[in-house]
């Protein structure tokens, strides 16, 4: 397979967390979702490696990987917070900033 | 080991372009299911088929160790940790349907078609060309060759990505921290706060006289009904059949031989309680 099937396979997954960021309430649900965009983006970069023929697009995707994982850490350390404040892990409620 | 993810480089074409799309449509379609489900569960069920696929995808790419870390790091560790705090927050929470933002769907689908036709106009211009021909790098040798990249060109910010990580878990540490605002209650506090109350004795344990004595079975009254108190509410807010199941087959006999008119088991066995209490 060439690497724009790959890539083209890796916009559609980004455009699908995209809408699910934009539509979902569930804060739980809308951090799976950017989940799903950063491994769309990981698909794009190892599809970029494979077609340039060098390591630095899994390097790049590598960092990816991690840098979610410390922000799913911290991610859903706040939303433990907010859930123990407010009882609920809809977006809709944490609304206490509003004017 | 290594000789079966090299395979990936040179196996057949026609075996790779079968298993290419086998895996895309998977993993387009469960990325759908994924913002359609309700159930926060069942979303992250989903999440982990799109994770697998792409691991596999991966794999057929020339990348073993990310295949790998893949697997272990975002199925394994990322999602246990999505779980975990769904236990946490509950798992019956779903999404309400009722849209907060009047025509958000609608505008969001529009927004989505938008960014989806500009993406794909920019692939289309870019001169993606075919994929370079395979080297060791892509095979038996990934894991050296990430290494030595990651150890002299991106060691700047292999450091950065450390410090990153430290951090990380120190706010995660100071985020699920509570602190304590009331001093904490003492034994005489807590035995008056349970006098004051009216229920002396703790609530009842789930199973009590009941057919079954699972963690989701209410406990039986003295008049052939569940008490609700026995079960946890998380539990309670599943569906349960008909009432009568939860009833020992004697005790079906009595109530129903009254016509429906409740009355109390005419021999009820010894309370299984007594010698768990003792």
């Amino acid at each position: 397979m060439s690497p724009v099937h790959y890539v083209a396979l890796s916009v559609i997954l980004f455009v699908i967390g995209a809408v699910g960021v934009l539509v979902r309430r569930n804060a739980i649900v809308i951090f799976m979702c950017i989940e799903l965009m950063l491994n769309a983006c990981n698909l794009a970069f190892v599809a970029f490696a494979s077609m340039h023929g060098n390591l630095d697009g899994q390097v790049i995707a590598f960092f990816v990987m991690v840098v979610a994982a410390a922000e799913v850490v911290v991610g859903l350390a706040i939303l433990m917070a907010i859930f123990r404040a407010r009882r609920s892990a809809s977006v809709d409620d944490a609304n206490l900033l509003k004017y | 080991m290594t000789h079966v993810l090299a395979a990936g480089t040179n196996t057949d074409v026609v075996a790779r372009e079968t298993l290419f799309w086998i895996l895309a449509i998977l993993a387009v379609s469960a990325a759908l299911a994924m913002i359609l489900v309700r159930r926060a569960v069942h979303c992250a069920m989903m999440l982990a088929v799109v994770m697998l696929c792409l691991a596999t995808m991966y794999a057929m790419q020339g990348a073993p160790f990310l295949a790998f870390v893949q697997i272990i790091v975002y199925t394994g560790a990322v999602l246990m940790l999505f779980l975990f705090v769904l236990m946490l927050i509950g798992i019956s929470s779903s999404d309400s349907v009722v849209e907060t933002i009047k025509g958000q769907r609608l505008a969001a689908g529009v927004a989505a078609i938008g960014f989806f036709v500009i993406l794909i106009l920019g692939i289309g211009h870019a001169a993606i060309g075919p994929a370079a021909r395979p080297t060791a790098e892509f095979g038996p040798t990934n894991l050296t060759g990430l290494s030595t990249l990651i150890f002299t060109t991106y060691v700047f910010p292999f450091e950065v990505t450390g410090a990153l990580l430290i951090t990380a878990a120190l706010g995660a540490m100071v985020l699920a921290h509570r602190e304590r605002t009331a001093p904490k209650p003492t034994q005489r506090e807590l035995a008056a706060r349970r006098l004051s109350s009216g229920q002396l004795a703790p609530d009842p344990s789930p199973g009590v006289y009941a057919l079954h004595d699972a963690a989701d079975r209410p406990a039986l009254l003295p008049d052939g009904s569940t008490s609700d108190a026995s079960v946890s509410p998380t539990l309670s807010q599943r569906e349960v059949g008909e009432e009568l199941q939860f009833v020992r087959p004697e005790e079906t006999v009595a109530i129903s031989a009254e016509s429906g008119e409740r009355v109390p088991a005419p021999a009820v066995p010894a309370p299984p309680s007594e010698g768990a209490d003792s």
